[in-house]
């Protein structure tokens, strides 16, 4: 985690370019729409419609349109509930971990992975609203003083879900937007119109004087700092929906921590895939070298084998102990669910670990879009195979089943991905998407100062 | 155990070496408590909502093979694994030991369903109806759930609510035997007792002290309100 190597990779030529040109460079997300943008527009809005339309079959039919049945009671809305919640760690990994560490790669994608952990954790809180039975009634489950007279059950871990998600909701958005004020105010600075109101109004009259400087500098860290505890125990406490039970394959004290590392992979796997979009859509080629992909390929390298180590440790465990219904629950999921297994073991294992050890490989872009979409392809997998296999084979053998998502899981899980997307395609339009400051900070620091016939650096590197 | 605030703790001893497996508790249920009828359909997707099944079990290699019976129902834990993970109080416990279910709390979260060992809970999939006649027998004492709600045996609450209000008009205690509900009063071989477990002197008391006891998935620790009673010897296999 150091300070970029300055002129020993010819891709990077520092301090080259004015202030101008790189705040036009990087703020190029921001010109006007093309068509392209519109079409893609139209189409994320037709998948959400889709899904729409299938979330309102379900609430006017009847949870019988899902593929749930008797033992298993949970299925793929609990399934994009976790990979969500899980998806939405990257922001804090990549932009909190690595400011507080002071590594100075993060710059230029801090702010896409913060933006995703915002809109991530917004997804993921849909989906306990959407897998209920009553959905019209779910404010019963909000504590508020009601007629019913009944605070609700905190002893139930969807209550200390629902605390989490809203605090980490609350918490990542303030994070988000803390670090954009600076980056507001330069926006403001160059539209007009209304326009220049609006985002006058978003800068909160940011001026740039050097109190509010040192301000934000100590805001940031601090917040980078208490964000980070928040990150964890929210996927901790998702880990406790299925710990806290009963249920066989569930029950399982390792959780907490394995579903962390597992959301802190799948998180750092899509902001690659997300730093390898932005690059190529707005021609960041620039701002985002192979040292970043090489970078971020080493620290996927580190998560892929703690994920392989705690599930190994997982099924090590129950292996070891050969409960009889763990067992079952565990030879239930290889039989039945062979191929997503296998999957599942390729896409978080074997292909990161030993593709992400060769240099070569950490510095191709398409190996790395395709590795870190087959990431999170085998991420969606491993929830699916918690939840699914433990509560077919439960304790009774007479009431043991099996699961298929129906259409309309499999609509309202495309509708998620398509909000995602068009959230994100809305606030890459209207809103900077590489932190301008942060990078032109790191310009600065670069720089070249004149003192008498010597150039010096103009500020002394942090570490 | 905690502190008992009621005088009653309602349990049940079911005799396995009585029961015949004719699946009359089963109709009875269906009948006492509303349960929503089920098609050929959602029974084979594993929908059906029966609160009291009879599990089917097959021991032995040929020729010598015997069928075991095996009637499960709500087992009415003391620390159920059902109560605690409902955000919405519609799984709790009363006084009396019963796993209450509050149908009009419940938002449908199912949670309850998945952490029960015994999986007694039945969810609403469909919207249920009785056609003509069949709306004439609904059982006015209860509730006819709609759709989206979880719902499972209650020990037919509403029978011992009726008892209790008998005893406490009377100024006395529901006497044993006097409360049954529908699957141990249609029980054609009376391999179902009901009573109270407070009172050592109960019919069910005494029976839970057989040494054929033995309950339900006993190592999980949910303390259960429901016995059964096998025999040894040839039978135990």
């Amino acid at each position: 985690m150091s300070e970029l190597p300055k002129t020993t990779h010819g891709e990077h030529a520092p301090a080259a370019r004015s202030a101008q040109t790189v705040n036009d460079e990087l703020l190029s997300s921001m010109r006007p729409p093309t068509l392209r943008w519109y079409a893609l527009v139209i189409f994320l809005l037709a998948l959400i419609g889709w899904g729409l339309f299938a979330f309102g079959w379900q609430v006017s039919h009847g949870m019988y349109v899902t593929g749930k049945n008797r033992p298993v009671m949970w299925g793929f809305y609990i399934t994009g509930f976790v990979f969500w919640v899980g998806l939405s760690h990257s922001g804090t990994m990549v932009s909190s971990i690595l400011r507080l560490s002071r590594a100075n790669w993060r710059r230029p994608i801090l702010r896409a992975a913060e933006a995703m952990t915002v809109f991530c954790i917004m997804v993921a809180g849909l989906f306990p609203l959407i897998h209920l039975g009553r959905n019209w009634i779910f404010f019963y489950m909000m504590p508020y003083p009601n007629q019913r007279g009944l605070w609700p059950n905190f002893r139930s871990p969807l209550l200390w879900d629902m605390t989490a998600i809203t605090a980490y909701i609350i918490g990542s958005s303030l994070f988000l937007y803390l670090g954009m004020l600076p980056d507001l105010a330069l926006v403001r600075d160059r539209s007009t119109g209304w326009r220049r109101d609006v985002y006058g109004l978003l800068a909160m009259g940011w001026r740039g004087s050097a109190h509010e400087w040192a301000v934000y500098h100590k805001a940031s860290t601090l917040m980078a700092a208490l964000i980070i505890p928040v990150a964890v125990s929210v996927h901790s406490i998702v880990a406790w929906d299925f710990a806290v039970t009963v249920v066989p394959g569930w029950h399982s004290t390792i959780f907490p921590p394995y579903f962390v590392i597992g959301a802190i992979f799948s998180g750092v796997a899509a902001v690659i895939t997300l730093m390898i979009i932005i690059r190529r859509t707005f021609h960041l080629q620039e701002y985002l070298t192979a040292q970043h992909f090489d970078n971020m390929g080493k620290l996927l390298l580190v998560i892929s084998l703690l994920w392989s180590y705690a599930y190994f440790v997982e099924v090590q465990t129950t292996w070891y102990a050969h409960e009889p219904i763990e067992w079952e629950v565990f030879s239930f999921m290889s039989d039945r669910y062979t191929w997503p297994l296998a999957v599942m073991l390729i896409g978080n294992s074997i292909l990161p670990i030993t593709l992400l050890c060769f240099r070569r490989m950490r510095r191709s872009i398409p190996v790395l879009l395709v590795l870190t979409l087959l990431i999170n392809v085998a991420m969606f997998i491993e929830r699916f195979l918690i939840i699914v296999p433990s509560l077919s084979h439960k304790n009774m053998p007479f009431a043991w089943g099996s699961y298929s998502p129906s259409w309309v899981e499999i609509s309202v899980n495309v509708m998620a991905l398509a909000l995602f997307a068009l959230l994100y395609t809305l606030f890459a339009k209207f809103f900077p998407i590489v932190a301008v400051t942060d990078v032109r900070e790191l310009e600065a620091r670069r720089g070249q100062v004149a003192l008498g016939r010597a150039s010096l650096p103009s500020l002394p590197v942090e570490d | 155990m905690e502190k008992m605030t009621s005088p009653y703790r309602w349990g049940m001893a079911i005799d396995l070496d009585r029961c015949t497996g004719c699946g009359a508790c089963v109709v009875a249920c269906q009948a006492e408590n509303n349960v929503g009828l089920c098609d050929k359909k959602e029974i084979a997707e594993g929908r059906n909502m029966h609160w009291l099944r009879i599990e089917r079990y097959w021991v032995g290699e040929y020729p010598d093979v015997r069928v075991r019976f095996l009637p499960v129902l709500c087992q009415h834990c003391h620390d159920a694994p059902c109560e605690p993970v409902c955000p919405v109080y519609a799984s709790y416990h009363n006084p009396d030991g019963l796993n209450g279910q509050v149908y009009n709390r419940c938002v449908g979260t199912r949670y309850c369903g998945n952490n029960c060992p015994y999986a007694v809970r039945v969810f609403n999939f469909y919207p249920h109806e009785w056609p003509q006649p069949l709306d004439s027998q609904l059982n006015p004492d209860i509730t006819v759930r709609s759709r989206g709600v979880m719902e499972k045996c209650s020990f037919c609450i509403q029978r011992i609510r009726r008892a209790k209000e008998t005893a406490r008009g009377e100024g006395r205690q529901v006497a044993d035997g006097e409360v049954q509900p529908a699957c141990a009063q249609t029980c054609p071989a009376d391999a179902f007792v009901f009573g109270n477990l407070a009172d050592p002197l109960s019919r069910v008391a005494r029976l839970s002290r057989s040494p054929r006891r033995f309950q339900l998935l006993e190592h999980l620790g949910t303390h259960p309100s429901v016995f059964y009673l096998k025999g040894g010897g040839r039978e135990h296999v």
